[in-house]
């Protein structure tokens, strides 16, 4: 198994800790990662990326330019990383700020509208975990006793505290995340 | 087993320099190595092992002040990337000349100038054939993985001491801001040992130790100038290090250190999806640098391409170790952009099986 992610935003939305989380689990479940963020001026109020891979066997190259799994979440993430979905592959957004929404027609798509839960659920910082239980529930590389060893060792433990609602809000986001599109 | 962690290369350089009983590191910020020295501020090792972490006013500082710990025979290093690391090459060389083992990490960045903040590998001639003047050598060791990142600061140091000479390790920004498990090794003691050498202030029962790379008498100068040279080459001989993937019926071969070695591999996927049998060779020592292994592969293989994040540096070495026998060309990118698996199958295509 290697499956190989971009998560894609704004700087501020939590793409690099939701990449890191997943990552910790990874380990925690005993499989090689890599998570190689775009780093640099970008990084402040622009867009913000990260490509994560997780695999059973050595990781080759931690940079690609094709993806098993985009996760979008803004628009000029999807302008950028719609098509470099592998044909097959499929496509994650949150519907919020969307104006075009993705119009391939050779992956699957699903919605998962994390900022309006995240608002439901009083807490704007959990919007990143909303995000990446709807990937968990589509994609279930990992158990989830090893995403909560993943929270724990990526938060400091000052912030231990938060690890509930942060499980709280991938619950939610398993829930809430609905398929839009497959191709026939 | 060791613990195992998520970490940025740059944490694990830091991580592994307490682990590995470094007595100080000094340094000065750049992008992308900041994490280096914010990790090990943050880490507090003067409270762990009494490791002294020092920000310096500038590089000429930082290199200066290591070559002031080296001279006392302490565990020393400092890390920095392009610009900074050609502020250094004078303490460099001087500290090469005065043969005083230390831990250099330079984190590529694209150059010429203050070039970009993205990872490059366009520091290969200034790492291994002397940046800085004279004629003196770096152990120059090539890490590929964030565990390497680690890994090598431990085998740096071992190195270093073993032969009082400076080691680099000459990574690139990928490497440095990507996070990957690593495994850390089990902690070592600080030494207590005052080596022999070490210009820790003289005792009457020896005499004056003296630290210098300065002697102007041509003819003891050139005595310690062959006696460098003799040290070089038993570096040569021995501390060569290197690793071959998919080589054993390879028919072509890639030759890449570090982030391109990365992309290579999957490139060798790639290609032998398509029925190319090609495999990979990987430098671990840029310097000392496999030209035997190498040669040794002219008998297998019709072509070598050299991939690298620069214009084309480490190419001269393989073409001079190929000796002419073999066709060796080379392909890259510059500014920051690294190569693509496709581009590099593309290439190999073009310019060794059809050129």
């Amino acid at each position: 198994m290697t499956e190989e992610i971009i998560i894609a935003g704004f700087g501020g939305q939590g793409v690099l800790s939701m990449g890191k989380i997943l990552c910790y689990s990874g380990v925690m479940e005993g499989k090689e990662v890599s998570w190689m963020p775009s780093y640099g001026p970008e990084m402040r109020g622009g867009t913000a990326n990260v490509t994560v891979i997780i695999s059973d066997e050595r990781i080759s190259s931690p940079i690609l330019n094709t993806y098993d799994t985009a996760i979008i979440l803004n628009q000029q993430s999807m302008d950028k990383f719609e098509k470099t979905v592998k044909p097959g592959g499929m496509l994650i957004y949150d519907g919020n700020g969307i104006t075009r929404h993705p119009e391939r027609k050779d992956i699957t798509i699903f919605r998962v509208d994390a900022a309006e839960e995240a608002a439901r659920m009083k807490s704007n910082k959990v919007f990143n975990m909303i995000v990446l239980g709807g990937f968990l529930k589509i994609k279930p590389l990992l158990k989830m006793e090893n995403v909560h060893r993943g929270l724990e060792k990526s938060l400091p433990e000052r912030y231990h505290h938060l690890i509930q609602l942060n499980e709280e809000a991938i619950k939610r986001g398993m829930e809430i995340i609905q398929e839009v599109y497959q191709p026939a | 087993m060791g613990e195992l962690r998520l970490m940025k290369g740059n944490e694990a350089v830091a991580e592994a320099a307490i682990r590995a009983g470094a007595d100080g590191y000094f340094g000065y910020p750049i992008t992308p190595q900041s994490e280096v020295m914010e990790y090990l501020m943050a880490e507090k090792p003067h409270e762990r092992t009494g490791m002294v972490v020092l920000q310096a006013e500038s590089e000429l500082a930082a290199i200066n002040m290591v070559y002031g710990g080296a001279a006392c025979g302490k565990k020393v290093m400092t890390s920095s990337s392009s610009p900074g690391i050609s502020l250094m090459q004078e303490g460099i060389s001087y500290i090469a000349g005065a043969e005083l083992p230390c831990l250099l990490v330079n984190v590529v960045r694209g150059g010429p100038g203050l070039g970009t903040i993205q990872p490059a590998q366009s520091d290969y001639f200034q790492a291994v054939k002397g940046g800085g003047h004279g004629d003196y050598r770096l152990i120059t060791l090539a890490p590929a993985s964030v565990q390497e990142m680690s890994d090598f600061v431990k085998l740096g140091f071992e190195l270093a001491f073993k032969y009082r000479n400076p080691v680099m390790i000459l990574s690139d920004g990928a490497i440095g801001q990507m996070m990957e498990k690593v495994e850390l090794f089990d902690p070592v003691p600080r030494s207590k040992e005052i080596l022999p050498w070490a210009t820790t202030g003289k005792t009457p029962d020896r005499e004056r130790n003296i630290i210098t790379s300065l002697d102007l008498d041509p003819k003891r100068q050139e005595d310690f100038n062959l006696k460098l040279q003799k040290k070089y080459g038993e570096i040569e001989e021995k501390e060569v290090r290197y690793e071959k993937i998919q080589c054993d019926d390879a028919e072509y071969l890639f030759v890449a250190y570090g982030t391109s070695s990365r992309v290579v591999q999957k490139a060798v996927q790639l290609a032998r999806s398509r029925g190319i049998k090609v495999g990979l060779f990987r430098p671990i020592t840029l310097w000392p640098f496999p030209s035997k292994e190498i040669f040794a592969m002219t008998g297998q293989v019709k072509g070598i391409l050299s991939v690298e994040m620069s214009a084309g540096q480490m190419v001269e070495d393989i073409r001079l170790a190929v000796k002419g026998k073999i066709k060796v060309d080379y392909y890259g990118r510059m500014g920051g952009i690294i190569p693509t698996p496709d581009e590099v199958v593309e290439m190999l295509e073009k310019k060794i099986i059809g050129g």
